[in-house]
């Protein structure tokens, strides 16, 4: 029998489904008036380190939930959970990335009435950013270990998110790390960032931070203010 | 190396479309890719290669054509395709009018364009 050939055009986006259950978490938390944020890092540069210092600032006066993303262990989860938050691991068993669908698994176990929900994505600069999880703020670290020249050279992490923060600044006086160039080339490629510099160690930046993130979720909860 | 989750994405679309247009074998794909769009080309075409097994697919030729990255001034409303953005002449202001009001319009697409089959 002969076959006949024909063309079908589609013209469908190959990440729409993840897309679709990220929009559908973003208006879920935006109802609940919680601020979602995404933290995108290489691994070890600091993101529990991070937020286990946002979490003690403001945890007496908000309600706080961590996701944890990694590719195996309960880790991250349970240093979280030693500061006294709530924390859920996602174990990805080998994804490089979070998905949206992975979240959704979970969300049922997010309490209603948080007011920050911090998604700590897998350590990596690179595949993250592809993945919209439904987050309002996306926020990406660069440590100063790392390297001055990263901006330029990952640029789709530094150009996806609003919030970039060098972290390790105490370390700032024994490496050669040019911060004004990391500041200079992100804004090159992402003007509209905002730029925080911090330290897990003295804590140095996270009250800045801390009081941006307050900002941001008073924003959302009060959008005609 | 997220290219091959992202393939299995691609894979659902491609079985929903045969099925809605009674396709007996899928004998061609053709995806645009955006240059900002965190994929890599060539990973993208063995994460196919490998996953086509056992589809309706499994014959199937990939074609990839690479979208590039272009912004639109929000001031002077002019669009810019732009060279490589890690490249180190590469500054996100306009080079019309100077404003950093950018929009970017096209580079991160990700898109299943067209598939031919046979019925």
């Amino acid at each position: 029998m002969e076959k006949s050939k024909k063309e079908v055009l589609v013209l469908e986006d190959i990440l729409g489904s993840n897309k679709k259950i990220a929009s559908s978490i973003r208006q879920k938390l935006e109802e609940k008036g919680i601020l979602a944020v995404n933290l995108l890092s290489s691994p070890g540069s600091g993101k529990t380190s991070l937020l286990e210092k946002i979490g003690m600032k403001l945890k007496d006066r908000h309600k706080i939930g961590v996701i944890e993303g990694d590719v195996e262990t309960e880790r991250d989860a349970e240093r979280i959970r030693n500061i006294g938050l709530p924390a859920w691991q996602i174990t990805t068993h080998g994804a490089c990335h979070l998905e949206a669908r992975m979240l959704a698994r979970i969300f049922d176990r997010i309490p209603a009435d948080l007011d920050f929900l911090f998604i700590e994505n897998v350590g990596n600069l690179v595949c993250p950013a592809s993945f919209d999880l439904g987050e309002k703020l996306r926020l990406v670290l660069l440590s100063v270990p790392e390297g001055d020249d990263k901006p330029r050279k990952y640029p789709e992490a530094f150009i996806t998110s609003q919030v970039l923060v060098i972290t390790k600044c105490d370390l700032l006086p024994y490496l050669p790390f040019d911060v004004e160039r990391v500041v200079r080339e992100a804004l090159e490629i992402n003007p509209g960032l905002e730029i925080f510099r911090t330290s897990a160690v003295n804590g140095a930046g996270v009250e800045e931070l801390c009081a941006f993130l307050e900002k941001k979720l008073k924003e959302l909860r009060e959008p005609n203010a | 190396m997220h290219e091959l989750s992202i393939v299995a994405d691609l894979f659902t679309i491609i079985e929903e479309q045969a099925r809605k247009a009674k396709a007996s074998r899928v004998t061609r794909v053709r995806v645009l890719i955006g240059e900002l769009s965190g994929v890599v080309p060539e990973l993208f075409r063995s994460a196919f290669h490998s996953y086509k097994k056992g589809t309706i697919a499994d014959k199937a030729r990939l074609e990839i054509k690479i979208t590039k990255i272009k912004f639109k001034c929000q001031n002077c409303g002019k669009e810019i395709k732009t060279r490589d953005i890690s490249s180190p002449d590469f500054s996100y202001a306009c080079p019309f009018c100077g404003s950093k009001e950018m929009e970017l319009i096209s580079g991160r697409d990700l898109y299943l364009e067209k598939l031919e089959i046979e019925t």
